[in-house]
């Protein structure tokens, strides 16, 4: 992926020493790491590693215990306010209301996000996905991969600066996620978008990622691009690396000596 | 339009489509207080026949159930609708959206008003031509009386919604809950001094007290009382504050506990 035309100095995302204690569970231990403007990052790790968990903190709906973080210039702790209107999220764990339809659906985040000529902004988002057929229906009797449709034009009605995706291609078949990945890298390469991924789809984060960050049990485990981490771990695969690091590589060597 | 008003205006477009697409949901707004109407009216009739009391103001009992209406429809329209983006796990998307808390809540209040004023219209038309009672006949201290229960019930609906937060769906039942607490001792159908006395301090810690005094005060006496108006508007302002406060401490909660995107059944 060629991202050096949409960099400038200052980073996306910051994030530094970042901390969240449930009362005694430490989901994420003091973090940091840095996505460069016009990059897409992966975010990778098993279930628990505290991917979700930094996701939510970046995107204000949960209160880190410690730690900083600062997207497009402005702090989240305290200004968050400022940069909510250039960024967005989208996750099929996290739905839309059921019984309204994707037009009413589209137009209500169009409003949340203050855009103007709402009819015609909802009618674009639906064309560029394939969605006028099902402006109105329903999202409730949405398919899967329709219900990700929907889900990702909300995400993108705002034309986000940053974008925040958890799993997006998750419980979809292969034809209709490869039509997402590439829905993605035209988004980015036409909004010079900055792009968070967590995934447990190596295939994908190899395909989209300049960069990854491995995290296991709230901490990050290694960093770096798809290629570096392959070659360092002496893999063929970046799944391989993910399994190494999930099942802790010294570990699995000595069993297998 | 402003970015506030655009973000309330967008919250106020999802509930007016939610209400849109179901007509049971409609239905049922209008059906209770034509229920209560009915019920009452016919009680209001046998009286009428056997109590020189209620001669003496006939639709007092209409009134009041119609504007005990008023105070049940504003609490349930906003804590209803809260309770609606916690059922479709709305909540986190909603947040990371630029859409404020305090946005949230006039908004709630704004669907609490289209919600009672749907509720309570049919009502209040039918009672005259069943039961001889035109409530508009209240005049301006109808829009008072209106004023101040809406206000009420929106303070009841936040403290519920902030609870509901806290608390999780587990505790929904709140909505009707909260609002029956205070029936018997607010005096809808009845003046405060038929109350024990340790109860009647207590019933005038409530707006509402003020307003079902004040509205048998122009139907007995056709004498409109400014200070039960003042008690009921400093009182309301007083529980607004409070409650919008418990909502937003409640919002700030659950941003540290992780709750608004974990909420749902």
């Amino acid at each position: 992926m060629d991202s050096s035309s949409c960099g400038t100095a200052s980073p996306a995302i910051q994030v530094s020493k970042l901390t969240k204690d449930y009362s005694g569970t430490m989901a994420v231990k003091n973090i940091s790491f840095t996505v460069e403007r016009g990059t897409i990052v992966g975010l990778l790790g098993g279930n628990g590693a505290g991917k979700t968990t930094t996701l939510s903190m970046l995107l204000g709906v949960l209160v880190p215990t410690a730690g900083e973080i600062t997207i497009l210039g402005a702090n989240m702790l305290t200004e968050r306010h400022r940069v909510l209107p250039r960024m967005n999220f989208s996750s099929p764990y996290v739905g839309m209301p059921a019984r309204l339809t994707v037009a009413e659906n589209l137009s209500i985040y169009a409003n949340l996000y203050g855009l103007k000529d709402i009819k015609n902004h909802v009618h674009r988002m639906a064309e560029g996905l394939a969605l006028t057929e099902l402006l109105k229906t329903p999202v409730g009797d949405l398919s899967a991969g329709q219900k990700t449709r929907a889900s990702l034009a909300k995400a993108l009605i705002n034309d986000p600066d940053v974008l925040l995706l958890d799993e997006p291609t998750a419980s979809l078949d292969p034809d209709t996620a490869d039509w997402v990945r590439g829905y993605f890298e035209a988004y980015h390469k036409k909004a010079c978008a900055t792009i968070l991924l967590a995934s447990h789809n190596m295939g994908e984060v190899e395909r989209l990622c300049h960069n990854v960050v491995m995290m296991k049990a709230g901490v990050i485990a290694d960093q770096g691009s798809p290629g570096g981490l392959i070659s360092r771990y002496g893999r063929d695969n970046l799944e391989d690396v993910f399994l190494d690091i999930a099942r802790d590589a010294s570990d699995v060597r000595e069993t297998l000596s | 339009m402003s970015g506030t008003w655009q973000r309330i205006w967008a919250m106020v477009l999802r509930h007016s489509y939610l209400l849109r697409s179901s007509w049971p949901r409609l239905l049922e707004l209008a059906y209770w207080p034509t229920f209560q109407l009915l019920l009452w009216g016919f009680i209001t009739t046998f009286f009428l026949q056997h109590s020189s009391w209620i001669a003496q103001a006939a639709g007092v009992l209409i009134s009041a159930v119609l504007l005990w209406d008023v105070l049940f429809r504003a609490n349930l329209g906003l804590a209803l609708t809260f309770l609606e983006e916690m059922w479709a796990r709305n909540l986190g998307q909603l947040f990371i959206s630029p859409l404020r808390p305090s946005e949230l809540i006039a908004s709630l209040m704004f669907i609490s008003l289209i919600r009672t004023l749907i509720s309570v219209t049919p009502a209040a038309f039918l009672a005259l031509p069943l039961f001889d009672v035109w409530v508009f006949d209240l005049g301006l201290g109808l829009a008072a009386f209106f004023f101040n229960l809406m206000v009420m019930g929106w303070a009841i609906g936040l403290l519920v919604s902030g609870l509901l937060l806290r608390l999780g769906l587990g505790a929904e039942s709140l909505c009707w809950l909260g609002i029956f607490l205070i029936a018997p001792i607010t005096g809808i159908y009845y003046p405060v001094e038929v109350l024990p006395d340790w109860l009647e301090p207590v019933a005038w810690t409530l707006p509402s007290t003020y307003v079902f005094e004040g509205m048998r005060s122009v139907l007995f006496d056709q004498v409109f009382r400014w200070d039960l108006l003042a008690g009921a508007v400093c009182l309301n302002l007083l529980y607004l504050l409070l409650c919008s406060g418990v909502f937003l401490w409640m919002f700030r909660v659950a941003r540290y506990q992780g709750k608004l995107l974990q909420q749902g059944e």
